[in-house]
């Protein structure tokens, strides 16, 4: 196994470095050694990369990703999340903590860890909870869990709903300097919706989610923010009130991040169609006039991330009736062709595309990586942006083939992947983990 | 065959020749008992319906046809069957069509893409109840002949009305006006896109009405904080007799029922002159006979 690897003459975008343009990348024992507009020398015993007329871009990081592992392997485990991943272009992923056996605890964590580092693929940050067992009612020990490596807290999955536990919540985390990663619906405002509230909820009859659930609990939890001084990430943000509240709040300088997730700026809640429940997720599909918020959220700075909140779901979660679907869809490996369909209508420029995939997330949560200047981790996804294929749920490297976008085209695919200097993935075939290499 | 989930999607020209096949299965109409005979009909009733489930067996049987009737009530779907399951198995046992109530919306929709057979929705959610709207329109057409330049006020508790979604769809197809009315908190967003119009004034739109279609009030609606009493939906939205010396000469009123009476629709007004409730009900069997045969051909 080389350990040194040569990326010749592909078009390097690095947003955090200011790079973009025609670049060598040289990378030795699983780190960036040398980005250069000349021609590098090959060095004795380097792989070499043809790159020419591929990007060569920081590995992407996934902030929002549920490995169901432990408690529901047969819809996803460490291990196939990381292969998902790797197609995905993605060289890290921050894992949600609602498992049915809920990570709040260090031996949850250590568990995850150490099936990822069984799977060798990419890396795995667990993100710990911020209630013991997810019921809102009491702190788990955050101290353990970032001491055992979780990057964030969160009940993704699940509001904080008590105002006052929420507001220590945020203070309690000042110590530690985690975010506090917040999934904001208000029950009250939800309860009983299947789909968001708008004209296709009324044609179809389905009880509707209002925008005002997710808009109000943003509300909330940025005056906590600004009474705390704490640090708050709002995950999948879907609607146009909620970003404009955002906005205003890092304009005035609170610690507010925040991540879109590619299906809520791709589709509106037409997608519905006739009850399909590959079109049923939390926070659902927004009207279109939130996707257009979203979107100039993403060019504008708003948004710090793109992340996938891929919820892997067995065929049975989903073949039901559209109340009884269960909410969530497969996003590691479609994630970069949506976010390129951006790029090619002209709304986010490459640079701001790969902005919000690697440095922005990495940013976000203070995580290593999301670029490739020299010293950094030899993170390194390989794009063909003209590259056309089309979405085959059937193909997935995921458990779980729950998504919305089965037979579209996209163009712009992944072609390797590497994480510490090490090719994870190469045209379609998931690399062997270092287990069993 | 074709199914019938929802009245939206069928083409004015459809809907007409369905309604005109009604007529040939009015009392004293020939013989029908030929159509479907030697056929199974299965009726399929995850939510109690003795109306709807007994006009679509009586259609079913005049056309000639045997009914399975299979009532949730004791079934496997306590035993974690699913949908699917349930419907499969009834399609086995080889129906030209499953008439089907659900209280999920869209429940027909997953079955039909799963079954060979016709489906029919009787009642789905809170989204359609096509058979209903159809009926409505055959017994304004036996009044008015034609629906063009007509309006028809329905009134009520609109967002958890199947009844209303498919008469809007209906009777804007047939060339009706339609005007939406009742309280905020019961009137959906974007029935305007939908081509309703929408008011909270039920004194204001009433003098315009050609046709007041009343909805029933769900008196659990009260506890979830939709409404503050029936007693102030009556005052507000109930046709009295006040009301009814009001609307326009002519005018008729209607119900899908069961009524509440003295909520939506004061007694004297619902026996009334106006009330055609009772020739709503009885065009039912042939409206159903006519969207079976139909379905099935
Ligand atoms: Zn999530």
């Amino acid at each position: 196994m080389s350990s040194t690897v040569l990326f010749r003459r592909g078009r390097v975008i690095d947003p955090r470095n200011g790079v973009d343009g025609v670049r060598d990348v040289l990378v030795r024992d699983g780190k960036v050694v040398e980005v250069s507009e000349t021609l590098l020398p090959v060095p004795s015993s380097a792989e070499v990369v043809d790159a020419t007329g591929k990007w060569v871009l920081p590995g992407f990081i996934d902030l929002h990703v549920h490995l169901r592992e432990p408690g529901e392997e047969g819809k996803e485990t460490v291990l196939t999340g990381c292969r998902a991943a790797v197609a995905g272009g993605f060289t890290a992923v921050v894992a949600m903590p609602n498992t049915k056996v809920v990570n709040d605890n260090a031996m949850v964590t250590e568990l995850v860890l150490n099936r990822a580092r069984a799977a060798g693929l990419c890396h795995v940050y667990p993100a710990g909870a911020i209630t013991k067992g997810l019921k809102g009612e009491e702190l788990a020990e955050m101290g353990e869990l970032v001491s055992a490596g979780c990057v964030a807290i969160t009940d993704d999955g699940r509001p904080v709903m008590n105002a006052s536990l929420m507001r220590r919540t945020l203070q309690y985390a000042t110590q530690f300097d985690v975010p506090v990663m917040v999934h904001e619906e208000d029950l009250t405002l939800s309860a009983g919706g299947a789909m968001h509230e708008g004209t296709t909820s009324t044609r179809l009859g389905l009880r509707g989610i209002p925008a005002s659930a997710e808009v109000a609990m943003v509300a909330r939890d940025l005056v906590l923010l600004e009474e705390t001084k704490g640090r708050l990430h709002v995950a999948h943000v879907s609607c146009e009130g909620s970003v404009r509240l955002i906005r205003e709040a890092k304009r005035s300088g609170l610690r507010v991040t925040c991540e879109v997730a590619p299906h809520h700026f791709i589709l509106d809640d037409r997608a519905v169609g006739d009850y399909d429940t590959h079109a049923k997720m939390a926070p659902p599909l927004r009207a279109d006039t939130d996707v257009q918020a979203l979107r100039e959220a993403l060019v504008d700075g708003t948004v710090d991330a793109i992340a996938t909140d891929h919820a892997p779901h067995g065929v049975l979660d989903k073949q039901v009736e559209f109340e009884k679907g269960i909410n969530g869809i497969v996003g590691l490996e479609t994630a970069l062709g949506l976010t390129l369909e951006l790029v090619h209508a002209g709304v986010l420029t490459a640079n701001r595309a790969v902005e919000l995939l690697t440095h922005g997330p990495a940013k976000a949560f203070g995580l290593p990586g999301g670029h490739l200047a020299p010293g950094a981790p030899a993170d390194v996804t390989v794009v063909d942006p003209d590259a056309e294929w089309t979405v085959d749920a059937h193909q997935f490297h995921s458990r779980s083939r729950n998504t919305p976008f089965h037979g579209r085209k996209q163009k712009g695919l992944v072609i390797q992947t590497w994480v510490a200097g090490h090719k994870v993935f190469d045209k379609g075939q998931v690399g062997q983990s270092k287990e069993s290499r | 065959m074709r199914h019938l989930l929802g009245i939206e999607g069928w083409r004015r020209d459809e809907l007409e020749s369905l309604l005109d096949r009604a007529k040939a299965h009015l009392p004293g109409a020939p013989d029908t008992t030929h159509l479907l005979r030697g056929k199974v009909v299965a009726n399929l009733f995850f939510e109690d319906s003795t109306r709807t489930r007994t006009s679509f067996h009586m259609a079913a049987k005049g056309l000639g046809a045997s009914v399975l009737n299979w009532t949730h009530t004791g079934s496997s779907v306590s035993k974690g069957e699913t949908l699917l399951d349930t419907a499969r198995n009834i399609e086995a046992t080889g129906p030209v069509a499953i008439v089907m109530r659900h209280r999920s919306s869209g429940a027909p929709h997953l079955v039909a893409k799963h079954v060979k057979c016709a489906v029919i929705n009787a009642g789905d959610g809170t989204h359609e109840h096509p058979s209903q709207a159809l009926l409505d329109a055959f017994t304004l057409r036996q009044r008015w002949g034609s629906l063009d330049g007509r309006t028809v006020l329905i009134v009520g508790d609109v967002l958890h009305s199947r009844v209303a979604r498919s008469n809007l769809h209906c009777l804007k197809a047939l060339g009706a006006r339609v005007v939406m009315c009742g309280p905020p908190t019961l009137i959906p967003p974007g029935l305007e896109s939908l081509g309703a119009e929408v008011t909270h004034n039920l004194d204001a739109a009433l003098p315009r009405a050609d046709a007041v279609m009343c909805l029933r009030v769900q008196l659990e609606r009260q506890e979830q904080a939709f409404l503050p009493s029936t007693r102030e939906y009556a005052r507000l939205f109930g046709l009295n007799a006040a009301r009814e010396e009001r609307m326009k000469a002519g005018a008729v009123v209607m119900h899908p029922g069961p009524i509440n009476r003295g909520v939506e629709l004061a007694p004297a007004v619902a026996d009334g002159a106006r009330s055609v409730i009772l020739e709503q009900v009885s065009n039912g069997v042939a409206v159903r006979r006519a969207i079976l045969e139909v379905c099935t051909a």
